[in-house]
């Protein structure tokens, strides 16, 4: 049995031995998706459900594919933000879902912790594709799953995430994965953009991207929401760009073989340049390819009867 | 009918009573606190081994009559008060209609009157409609029977209506008791801004959100000479705040609730919104904070804020559910096994801040054991081990972060202008 939990709620409260299982056989559902059928049996007659509070095209489709290529049943069901404080309540929807015989939910919310509600109350298995400032696992497995690939193992190296980690619930996984797998993990971005006690989780902080991308592996870019700007977190989208964006510069500063990561959508010429995003160290398309695999994978441990 | 209350250790709060005693009552008032009393009664409690108090008096509760009875009623509320040792409560305005006026504060008293298990003093709202832009019918409140003044729930964000409230209330007698939220600094926070805010991912009110306005009202009070009470302090700050005022002279006092001297935000883990409460629960450093206010008497009072809530106001997300925990039937075991077992207050300090002081903070004969007063009274069993069971709970709010929580320190008789309310005895 790989995973423990009926759910997958976040890599805070996962093992290494847990998420390097998850790593093993995402492995092997890259090779499907690379082989010409793309098709596998695992999932059938599974119904997967996606159900997002959040838009996500993104996220979305990749869950939808890996449920495919398994041959499994996927049914998207789209709650808009607005409408969950006056409509059916998140748990009357679980046990709905749950009823009509659903295998998996996966669900994006904009609150952090829904997915955990979501999971106490139904009997289906619960995938959080993101809540709130919480956790998106999947995205972080998927990160991880790229550095190995690219670099072998994540034991010693130096990640730098840089840019609004204060809402970013990428970095937070990235951050509970990526350490327990044994790399060292550095932040960088404006103060008001730093969550408060950051170092608590084990991470190192800066404010000066240059220190923080300083002999890293790794340097992923996270995108900035122009309502950030709004709400006076930083001046403006210019200014952002010149002192905390990524640049050729910046990663002069890294290792020379460093790898250039970003979860999408990207800002071009905010929080990376094109240049970057484009070149030659880039793994951005290949983050949405082994997102696919990492879904895949997640799919099959917690639809399979031994787990 | 006559009770006698026999060999009961006796603390009265203000050190005149202290020791074993025997309380002789009669007509509804106690006659006679003394050693040894020989009265014919109809009905003799033996205290021996008990603690006998004057009646609690809360200074702060949500009983949510009128307007929200699915949460909590004067009946329930009243119930579940006198389970907890509270004889008189003292109940915020944010009804619906608000209480900014003498028809809703009557309603309550008469209601209180006919359906009330223990005594209930309304507190006014500040302004109309608790929106911060008018004052209230401050007067007509008090004439009515308010006893205080309070928006509580929301802040008064204008400093300059806070000043003309305190001015205007002063000349009625009512003191305003200030809910200190920065509403700018809270953005849409949903707990204390932290490690745990971080490890949750949930977004933080920083602790000057409160303190920034206890800072305010601080200077208020100093400006006018005028006193002012801070509602449910919970920052090491604003104690810091409060005491170094009350040094220079400042005529400010404080409650805390037993939830901000037992709890930190570690109890959120989970998403716990049974420990979702404004104030937040803070941090480990806060609440030693807290222990040192009420320990040194920064924190004059100790105040439930009892806010029932129904269970579907809370069994939702973490950032919809409702503020706040019910808080009457755990508040005694709680000071017995944070603050008496562990001697952070002496028996006779617990006694002024449960009872004394928030009597005196709105002006109300309560809070005392002197001979021709009414009967309140409240004996307690400071061995008694109980579970807390929200189950149980006389009040229809069994949200509570204590469920299940061993708690050493009983309420077991709670007496009313001479009347047995609450008998816990097995
Ligand atoms: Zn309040
Ligand atoms: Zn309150």
């Amino acid at each position: 049995m790989i995973l423990k939990s009926k759910d997958l709620l976040g890599l805070k409260d996962i093992t290494k031995e847990e998420i390097q299982g998850i790593l093993d056989t995402a492995k092997t559902m890259k090779l499907i998706i690379q082989s010409g059928t793309k098709k596998t049996p695992h999932l059938q007659g599974k119904t997967v459900i996606t159900l997002f509070y959040e838009n996500s095209t993104r996220t979305r489709t990749s869950f939808e594919l890996a449920a495919k290529y398994m041959s499994g049943n996927s049914v998207n069901i789209s709650v808009s933000t607005s409408s969950v404080a006056k409509g059916e309540t998140l748990i009357d929807t679980g046990r709905t879902l749950d009823v009509m015989g659903t295998d998996v939910i996966i669900i994006r919310h904009s609150m952090a912790g829904a997915p955990d509600l979501l999971a106490k109350h139904t009997n289906a298995a619960v995938i959080n594709a993101g809540d709130g400032l919480n956790e998106h696992p999947t995205q972080a497995l998927l990160d991880m799953f790229t550095v190995m690939e690219a670099k072998g193992d994540l034991n010693g190296l130096k990640v730098a995430i840089v840019g609004d980690i204060l809402h970013s619930r990428v970095a937070r996984s990235n951050i509970w994965g990526m350490t327990k797998m044994g790399a060292k993990v550095v932040v960088a971005g404006p103060p008001t953009l730093l969550p408060s006690h950051i170092k608590d989780l084990g991470v190192e902080a800066y404010t000066d991207i240059e220190k923080a991308v300083e002999d890293a592996d790794v340097v992923m870019a996270l995108r900035i929401q122009k309502e950030r700007l709004e709400k006076g977190l930083f001046p403006s989208v210019s200014e952002y760009a010149r002192f905390f964006g990524i640049n050729e510069n910046i990663v002069k500063k890294a290792k020379k073989d460093a790898l250039i990561m970003h979860p999408g959508p990207v800002n071009r010429g905010v929080e990376i340049t094109s240049a970057l995003v484009d070149g030659d160290s880039s793994l951005i398309d290949t983050q949405v390819t082994n997102g696919v695999a990492i879904r895949m994978a997640l799919l099959y441990l917690m639809t399979r009867k031994d787990g | 009918m006559r009770l006698l209350i026999k060999n009961g250790f006796v603390t009265d709060g203000i050190g005149i009573h202290t020791g074993i005693r025997d309380i002789y009552i009669e007509g509804g008032v106690i006659k006679q606190i003394g050693e040894n009393l020989s009265y014919q009664a109809d009905r003799v409690i033996d205290a021996e081994g008990l603690y006998v108090f004057p009646g609690f008096v809360d200074a702060h509760c949500h009983l949510r009559d009128p307007g929200y009875e699915y949460k909590e009623d004067i009946k329930s509320g009243t119930l579940s008060a006198a389970y907890g040792g509270f004889t008189s409560v003292a109940c915020m305005p944010n009804t619906n209609p608000v209480a900014d006026n003498k028809a809703v504060i009557t309603y309550i008293i008469d209601k209180a009157k006919k359906e009330g298990v223990v005594h209930v003093y309304p507190i006014g709202a500040i302004t109309k409609g608790q929106k911060g832009e008018v004052l209230a019918d401050i007067g007509e409140m008090k004439e009515a029977g308010a006893v205080a003044i309070s928006d509580d729930g929301v802040p008064v964000a204008s400093a300059s209506l806070m000043r003309k409230a305190i001015q205007y209330a002063s000349a009625f007698g009512l003191t305003v008791i200030s809910h200190c939220e920065d509403l700018s600094l809270k953005e849409n926070g949903s707990m204390n801004e932290g490690y745990m805010s971080t490890v949750l991912g949930l977004p933080g009110i920083p602790h000057e959100a409160e303190e920034v306005m206890v800072a305010r009202e601080i200077l208020l009070s100093e400006g006018l000479g005028i006193p002012v009470h801070i509602a449910h302090v919970s920052t090491k700050t604003s104690v810091t705040l409060i005491r170094d005022a009350k040094k220079r002279g400042v005529r400010i006092t404080c409650e805390t609730c037993p939830h901000y001297f037992s709890l930190t935000d570690e109890a959120v883990r989970g998403y716990n919104t049974n420990a979702k409460v404004n104030p937040p629960l803070r941090t480990e450093e806060d609440r030693l904070a807290i222990l040192e206010g009420l320990a040194d008497d920064t924190i004059d009072i100790i105040a439930t804020d009892h806010a029932p809530h129904h269970i579907d106001e809370k069994d939702v997300e973490f950032n919809l559910a409702s503020n706040g925990i019910s808080g009457f039937e755990t508040a005694f075991g709680l000071c017995s096994e944070y603050l008496l077992k562990t001697g952070v207050l002496s028996l006779e300090r617990f006694v002024s801040k449960i009872a004394v002081n928030p009597a005196r903070l709105l002006r109300i004969p309560k809070g005392t054991l002197k001979e021709g007063s009414a009967a309140d009274i409240t004996v307690c069993d400071l061995k008694k081990e109980t579970i807390v069971d929200v189950r149980k709970f006389r009040s229809k709010g069994k949200n509570s972060p204590f469920d299940g929580k061993r708690l050493q320190g009983a309420v077991i008789y709670t007496v009313v202008d001479g009347n047995v309310v609450v008998e816990n005895r097995e």
